[in-house]
C-alpha cells in the first residue's frame, strides 16, 4: 500500500435537480499507485466525469454535492481541504486535461500567457526562466517552434495542438498525477494515436501517474495498466488490463468488449447491449445493471451485488457469473478472439 | 496575423520569421489592431479633439476677462441664428464677438453659444465619464460577484458582523462617538476572530453557536434584489433626493449619477458570468489552482466586456442628460455656467423658431457619444482575439 499515490474511498456524489436527486457517483473505490496508468471506462453519463472532478473538489456545489467517501493523497485526506489548500494541490500535485480542447482553452488569452499563468499560481519564477520552461514543455507535447506558438492565440491552433496545449499546461508545474478526462474523443483518430503515445512518453519521462478517463476501449488496450469498469455510479469490475480485456467477469464488461467492431465477425450485426444506461436520479433496485442483463435472476433485482474476488486483483460485482464459473470452471465468454 | 496561421511546420516558419519582423509586446499589438479598424480610429481621433477642446474651452472662457465670454447678455441680439453677423452699432465693442460673427448662433438671451457650448464641454464630458467609469466599475463587480459567486449563501453570522460594521460607521459619522467606537471594535475583532478561526480549521463550536451558521440569503439573491430596488426608483428623483442633502458640486453630482445607474452593468455582467461560470476554460482555470478573483477579472471579464462596453457608451449620452436635467431644475451646475445639457434644455422651448439652440448641443453629444461608441467596438475586437478576424 505504500506506494499508493491516490485512492478513492467510498467516494459519493449526488446532484440535487428540483425535486429528485441523481445519484452520479454512489460509493466507488479505487487506487492509483505511483507511475501507474488507470483507466476508468464506462457509458456516457455512468459518473467517470464526476468522480474526477470531485478529486480535484471541482463539482459546482450546489447543485452537486459530495454526500460522503475519502480521498486519500499521498496518504493525506484532501476531501476536507479548504478552498486554499485545493489550490496548492491543483496543477501543482494534481492536473487535469479536460474533453473538449476547443472549449478548455480561455479564448481571449494567449496561449504562452496561460501556461505561464499555471506556472505562475505556484511557483516563483523569474521571466527568462518562465519563458525557458513555456517553451520547453511545449517542446515536451510536440508543439512545433514553440516561441512562435507562444503568442498565439488558441482559435489559431488545430483541435490537436489545443490539447498538446492542455496537456502542456498540465504538466507546468511537474504534477505527480494527471487526470486526463476523455482527451482524445473530441479528435481525429490520427490525432488521437499522437496524443496517445505523448501521454505514454511523458508518463515514462517524467513518472507520473496518469487517470485516463474514457469509453473507448481501443485506448484503453493501449495504454492502461489496470482498469476501472463504471457502471451507473458504482466500479462494476476492476482488475489489471490484461484480466478485464482477455476474460472479463462482469456481464456489462463482456457487453462492452462484445459490441467492439471486429475484423473476424465482418458482415454480422454489431452487437450491442439493450437499453440504455438507468437515469442516475431512477435507479433500479438491486444491480443497477440487472434490466439489460441477459443473466439476470430474481436476486440481482432484490440485493445489491458484492464483490466477487477473482485473484490478482481482478474484482466483479456479479455473484451470478462468479457462482457458475464456480460450478463450471471454464464458463465465462472467450472474447479474446 | 493571418500569413502565420497559414504557415504550420517549423520549416515555413523559419523561412517567414524575417517577414514577419521583431515580436511586438502586447500593447504593439493591440495598438497595431486599432489602427487597422479604421472607423475605431476615426472614434478615437475624434474622441481626443473633444477633449482638447473642452480642455481649450476650459480655459478660454474662464477667469474675469475669458478670451470667449459666455455670459455676455446682448438682449437685442437674441435668438440669431448661426453665423449672423453682429449688428456692430447696438453693441458696445466688449460685447461683440471674438471671432466676429456668431458661429453658432445665439441663445434666447443673446449670449454666443458657440461659447457657451466651449465652456460646457468640459463639464459634460467628464459628467458623462465619470459617471458611466463608477456605474461600469460598480456593475462588474457586483455582476461578477452575483453571477460566480452567487450560488453560495451568506450565513447569520455575516449579515450580523456587517451590521455591526455599518451601524458603528454610522454612529460614528452621526456624532455618537462612543458606542460607535465599541461596535466597530466589536465588528472587526469578531470577522477577524473568524478568519483566524477558519485556517485552523477548528469545527468544535457550542450548539447554540450554530444557529449563527445557517444559510440566510444566496449572494445572487442579494445582490439582485438590491438591483431590483434601485430599479424600482425612479432614478432621477433619487438623485434628486441626494442632490437636496449633498453640497451641490459638479463631483457630487457625477458620483450621484454614478451610484444610481450601475444596475444596467451589473445585469449584463451577471448574465454574461452564468454563462460562462459554466465553460470548460473556466473548470479548467480552476483545475489548474487559480483564485476565484483571477478568474474572475483576468479569465471570465475579458471575455464578458462586449455587452458592458455597448451599455456604457450608452451611458454617457443618459449621463450627459441627467446632468442637464438637473442643471435645469437647478440642482446641477448653477445657471450662468453653461453646460451642454442645459444649452440644450433652455433652447427646448425655442425649438421650432431657433432650432440651432437644441440642435448644436445634440449633435456635440451625439458625436461624442458615436464615436466613443465606435472606438469602444474596436476596443472590444483588441480585447477578444476571436472577432478580429472579421475585418
Amino acid at each position: 500500500m505504500d506506494d499508493t499515490l491516490l485512492s478513492v474511498q467510498d467516494l459519493a456524489v449526488y446532484f440535487q435537480l428540483d425535486e429528485t436527486i441523481s445519484r452520479a457517483v454512489d460509493g466507488v473505490s479505487f487506487d492509483i499507485k505511483k507511475g501507474e496508468t488507470v483507466c476508468l471506462v464506462g457509458e456516457s453519463g455512468c459518473g467517470k466525469s464526476v468522480s474526477a472532478l470531485a478529486i480535484l473538489d471541482l463539482i459546482l456545489q450546489p447543485p452537486g454535492r459530495i454526500m460522503g467517501g475519502r480521498i486519500l493523497f499521498n496518504g493525506k485526506d484532501i476531501l476536507g481541504l479548504d478552498e486554499k489548500g485545493m489550490q496548492e494541490i491543483r496543477g501543482n500535485q494534481i492536473a487535469m486535461v479536460f474533453q473538449e480542447p476547443m472549449t478548455s482553452l480561455n479564448p481571449v488569452l494567449r496561449i504562452g500567457d496561460q501556461i505561464k499563468e499555471a506556472i505562475l499560481v505556484h511557483e516563483r519564477v523569474d521571466k527568462g526562466e518562465l519563458n525557458r520552461r513555456c517553451i520547453q514543455v511545449l517542446k515536451d507535447v510536440g508543439i512545433p517552434s514553440p516561441e512562435e506558438r507562444l503568442n498565439d492565440y488558441p482559435h489559431q491552433l488545430s483541435g490537436g495542438q489545443r490539447q498538446r496545449v492542455m496537456i502542456a499546461m498540465s504538466l507546468a508545474c511537474n504534477p505527480d498525477l494527471v487526470i486526463a478526462d476523455e482527451p482524445t474523443t473530441a479528435l481525429d483518430v490520427t490525432i488521437q494515436a499522437q496524443i496517445l503515445n505523448l501521454f505514454g512518453e511523458l508518463r515514462r519521462k517524467r513518472g507520473m501517474s496518469l487517470l485516463y478517463i474514457t469509453h473507448d476501449l481501443g485506448v484503453v488496450a493501449n495504454i492502461a495498466e489496470r482498469i476501472y469498469v463504471m457502471y451507473a455510479g458504482i466500479i462494476a469490475e476492476q482488475g489489471k488490463a490484461r484480466d478485464i480485456l482477455l476474460t472479463p467477469r462482469h456481464p456489462y464488461t463482456q457487453g462492452l468488449l462484445a459490441s467492439l467492431p471486429n475484423p473476424k465477425k465482418r458482415g454480422r450485426a454489431l452487437h450491442s447491449i439493450p437499453g440504455t444506461v438507468p437515469d442516475p436520479a431512477l435507479k433500479p433496485r438491486g444491480c443497477p445493471f440487472h434490466p439489460r442483463c441477459n443473466f439476470a435472476m430474481d436476486r440481482c433485482r432484490a440485493q445489491f451485488p458484492d464483490l466477487c474476488d477473482y485473484g490478482d486483483g481482478h474484482l466483479s460485482r456479479c455473484p451470478v457469473l462468479y457462482e457458475k464459473r464456480a460450478d463450471k470452471d471454464d464458463n465465462h465468454l472467450d472474447f479474446s478472439t | 496575423m493571418t500569413d502565420m496561421k497559414k504557415l504550420n511546420t517549423s520549416e515555413e516558419l523559419e523561412i517567414a520569421r524575417p517577414l514577419m519582423g521583431p515580436r511586438k509586446t502586447r500593447f504593439e499589438e493591440s495598438w497595431g489592431l486599432l489602427k487597422r479598424n479604421r472607423m475605431a480610429l476615426a472614434g478615437l481621433l475624434i474622441f481626443v479633439l473633444f477633449f482638447a477642446v473642452a480642455l481649450a474651452g476650459l480655459i478660454l472662457t474662464s477667469g474675469t476677462e475669458p478670451y470667449f465670454d459666455p455670459s455676455t447678455v446682448r438682449l437685442q441680439e437674441k435668438l440669431r441664428p448661426p453665423m449672423a453677423k453682429p449688428n456692430i452699432e447696438t453693441l458696445r465693442p466688449e460685447e461683440i464677438p471674438r471671432l466676429g460673427v456668431y458661429l453658432f448662433g445665439t441663445d434666447d438671451l443673446g449670449r454666443d453659444v458657440f461659447s457657451r457650448m466651449l465652456q460646457g464641454a468640459w463639464v459634460s464630458l467628464t459628467v458623462g465619464f465619470v459617471a458611466v467609469g463608477i456605474a461600469v466599475i460598480i456593475g462588474i463587480f457586483l455582476g461578477g460577484i452575483a453571477g460566480y459567486f452567487g450560488q453560495s449563501s451568506i450565513r447569520i453570522d455575516h449579515l450580523l458582523k456587517a451590521l455591526l460594521l455599518f451601524m458603528g460607521t454610522a454612529l460614528l459619522f452621526t456624532g455618537h462617538g462612543y458606542p460607535g467606537i465599541v461596535l466597530l471594535i466589536m465588528g472587526i475583532v469578531w470577522s477577524v476572530y473568524t478568519l483566524a478561526r477558519k485556517q485552523t480549521s477548528g469545527g468544535n463550536m457550542p450548539v447554540w453557536l450554530r444557529v449563527l451558521q445557517r444559510r440566510a440569503i444566496l449572494i445572487d439573491t442579494l445582490i439582485m434584489r438590491a438591483v431590483d430596488i434601485m430599479l424600482c426608483f425612479p432614478s432621477f428623483f433619487l438623485i434628486l433626493t441626494v442632490v437636496a442633502l449633498v453640497p451641490a458640486s459638479i463631483y457630487n453630482i457625477m458620483i450621484v449619477i454614478g451610484l444610481t445607474s450601475w444596475m444596467g452593468t451589473t445585469r449584463f455582467v451577471r448574465a454574461e458570468f452564468l454563462s460562462l461560470r459554466e465553460q470548460d476554460f473556466v473548470t479548467a482555470a480552476r483545475a489548474l489552482g487559480l483564485r476565484s478573483l483571477r478568474i474572475i477579472f483576468r479569465h471570465m471579464m475579458p471575455n464578458a466586456i462586449a455587452p458592458v462596453l455597448v451599455s456604457a457608451t450608452i451611458g454617457i449620452a443618459t449621463a450627459i442628460l441627467t446632468e442637464a436635467g438637473l442643471s435645469f431644475l437647478g440642482f446641477g451646475v448653477p445657471p450662468p455656467h453653461a453646460t451642454w445639457g442645459n444649452i440644450l434644455s433652455d433652447g427646448k422651448r425655442f425649438i421650432f423658431d431657433a432650432p440651432w439652440l437644441t440642435f448644436v448641443p445634440g449633435f456635440a453629444i451625439l458625436i461624442v457619444v458615436l464615436s466613443f461608441n465606435l472606438f469602444g467596438e474596436g476596443l472590444r475586437d483588441v480585447v477578444n482575439p476571436k472577432l478580429r478576424e472579421r475585418h
